[in-house]
């Protein structure tokens, strides 16, 4: 079980107030993702239910029970470190059974939850060697091998895949996800990249200066931002963001329209000058500007459109998947 | 300038250096090993020829020989026990954030910039007087009898004094160690539910066990060849004539240059013998 709720928690240093009062539940067996710039306290926010950082006020619940004072070994909950944190004089056998040996767990039933963990995450061939011989990707293994092991009510992953290359962290995402679907426990996750908040996710929490600006499903933040922020983290490439004359039309101070919402036709309201043309293969995102707008309008065409730099197109965008903000930023229905 | 004209003229400026540097150590080392096979008595009749193997055996043979040894391998093993343990915890008090660290840490090593000489005598006079001193004072005022520190426990007085001069350099060495350490590996082990026992057991100890060989390996070195400490303090009575204390008998009051060289050679072989264990210790350690 690992339902952790937290009550108008917050964190200040000194004059410095990082977490202002917040409230959050976390539903037994969710992937919870914390996602925001980086210093928007999401990290603060993970040490906190960890317990490496006591907080200021309110309260951290761990399946019903008040956790706030509870030292971090005693909350049940694993946390796997951005650094990965493996001690370098230990085997990657001594690493992973290091919580249980602190634990005083009989060594059969280590040597047991160490053969399946390995089994589980590859490691088999390399209990032996010592950290310093294994690869980024393999130490990551063995930090989440010896959160597994502890059997926890819940992970913590700090930022888990920032030191890794751009090929090996698609290949660590899916098997963090992949272990997610077989353990089924609570994990909080946190990163400032958007594509993993949004591949991973059964709820993203999106982050800002310690204030929680939306709550929900990798859809529903897709599909629904409740402010101009989140719209403009969430998705990729960015949502396109319009003022002015263009947006009063609409009945509000800004619009957003995704540029995978924007339709290049013979006839619409914008036509401009492509900029830059990226041609990803599968994609192609045209930078239009001289339409009219204040702003570079970023579409998504298919791979095959034949565009380049200089060439004049018209853009449309659709009509009913047009975001409305007003004056605050926030969201019009 | 070719790279090889450039490498033969830095071989020709660096000769000199070099020429003058050996020569430093070879001239000296082969005098004490010539001097080692001649009978050679400076104030009875000079150089009376050569001596075979005789001044090494009778070095050996002495009486001397084996409590000296024995004496060296007590002070020098137990200041490096006093050094690396206070050593250690200290370094780890230091590492603490606290109002004045640097103040208190330039403070904490400065006994290691006072020359040994003084720092014995200041010692002797001031702290270990068994009328005078600090220490027959604060025993006093406990109501205990002072102790005469030089004559009643000659060879702990000794030790304590050179411990005072090197603890400085131990924590110094460590407390960079102890500031290498990674925060999210102790967060790592406190939150896999290590007590802070635990903690420094198996995370703090195995990450300075490098900077503590190389503690013990520089530290030995100097301290196989402590002298001024001996010579104003008990001046090899008692029982605290280390192995050096006892060459510069032989040598300057005996007047016996063959026989204190023989000894010399011993204690260059002893050196050695430490050297090589201790520099293979390190190796393995700096191979991980």
């Amino acid at each position: 079980m690992g339902k952790i709720t937290l009550e108008k928690v917050t964190k200040s240093f000194g004059d410095v107030n990082v977490i202002p009062p917040l409230d959050l539940t976390i539903e037994d067996g969710e992937f919870c993702v914390f996602v925001g710039p980086s210093g928007c306290g999401k990290s603060t926010l993970l040490r906190l239910i960890a317990g490496l950082e006591d907080i200021s006020s309110g309260a951290i619940k761990i399946d019903g029970n008040d956790a706030s004072n509870t030292p971090p070994a005693k909350r049940g909950l694993a946390m796997v470190f951005q650094s990965y944190a493996l001690y370098p004089h230990m085997s990657v056998r001594k690493n992973i059974a290091f919580p249980m040996k602190m634990a005083g767990v009989p060594q059969e039933e280590q040597d047991k939850r160490i053969a399946a963990a390995a089994k589980a995450l590859n490691l088999t061939d390399y209990l032996d060697r010592r950290p310093g011989q294994l690869s980024g990707g393999q130490r990551q293994r063995v930090a989440i091998g010896r959160a597994i092991v502890r059997e926890p009510a819940a992970f913590l992953f700090d930022e888990p895949l920032s030191n890794l290359d751009a090929a090996l962290r698609v290949g660590m995402r899916m098997e963090i996800g992949e272990l997610h679907a077989k353990l089924q426990t609570t994990m909080i996750y946190v990163t400032h990249d958007q594509v993993e908040a949004m591949t991973m996710a059964d709820k993203i929490v999106v982050l800002r200066a310690g204030n929680i600006e939306q709550v929900g499903s990798p859809l529903e933040l897709y599909r629904a931002p409740r402010n101009l922020f989140v719209a403009g983290f969430i998705g990729s490439p960015k949502m396109n963001l319009i003022e002015g004359n263009a947006a009063q039309q609409h009945g509000a101070t800004t619009i957003g329209v995704r540029p995978e919402h924007i339709d290049i036709t013979d006839s619409g309201p914008w036509t401009g000058t492509v900029g830059v043309a990226e041609h990803l293969g599968s994609d192609t995102f045209l930078h239009v500007h001289d339409t009219g707008l204040a702003e570079t309008v970023t579409v998504r065409a298919t791979g095959e459109v034949g565009f380049k730099h200089g060439d004049k197109v018209t853009l449309a965008p659709r009509e009913d998947l047009i975001h409305r903000f007003d004056r605050d930023g926030l969201r019009v229905a | 300038m070719a790279t090889q004209h450039s490498r033969s003229a830095a071989r020709m400026m660096m000769a000199p250096a070099v020429v003058l540097l050996l020569g430093w150590m070879l001239v000296p080392l082969i005098m004490t090993l010539w001097f080692s096979f001649r009978r050679y008595l400076p104030l009875r009749g000079g150089d009376l020829g050569s001596a075979g193997f005789d001044n090494f055996v009778r070095f050996v043979t002495s009486s001397a020989f084996w409590p000296s040894v024995q004496t060296t391998l007590i002070m020098v093993g137990g200041v490096l026990v006093i050094t690396i343990v206070l050593g250690v915890l200290l370094s780890l008090l230091l590492d603490q954030p606290m109002w004045g660290q640097g103040v208190v840490r330039i403070l904490v090593i400065a006994p290691f910039f006072v020359m040994p000489t003084v720092s014995a005598l200041v010692w002797k006079n001031m702290f270990m007087d068994p009328t005078n001193g600090l220490l027959a004072h604060l025993w006093q005022f406990f109501g205990a009898e002072p102790v005469a520190w030089l004559s009643s426990v000659p060879l702990t007085s000794i030790i304590m004094i050179v411990s005072w001069q090197w603890l400085p350099f131990a924590t110094l060495i460590l407390l960079t160690a102890v500031q290498s350490l990674d925060g999210e590996q102790l967060e790592a082990s406190e939150m896999d539910g290590a007590s802070p026992l635990a903690r420094f057991f198996y995370i703090i100890l195995p990450h300075l066990s490098r900077a503590i060989t190389i503690v013990v390996l520089i530290q030995t070195i100097f301290l196989l060849s402590i002298f001024a400490e001996i010579f104003v303090t008990t001046g090899g009575a008692f029982g605290t004539r280390t192995l050096t204390y006892l060459i510069y008998q032989r040598v300057l009051e005996s007047q016996n240059v063959g026989l204190g060289s023989a000894g010399g050679v011993y204690a260059i072989i002893l050196a050695n013998i430490v050297a090589i264990f201790l520099m293979r210790i390190v190796g393995k350690n700096l191979d991980k």
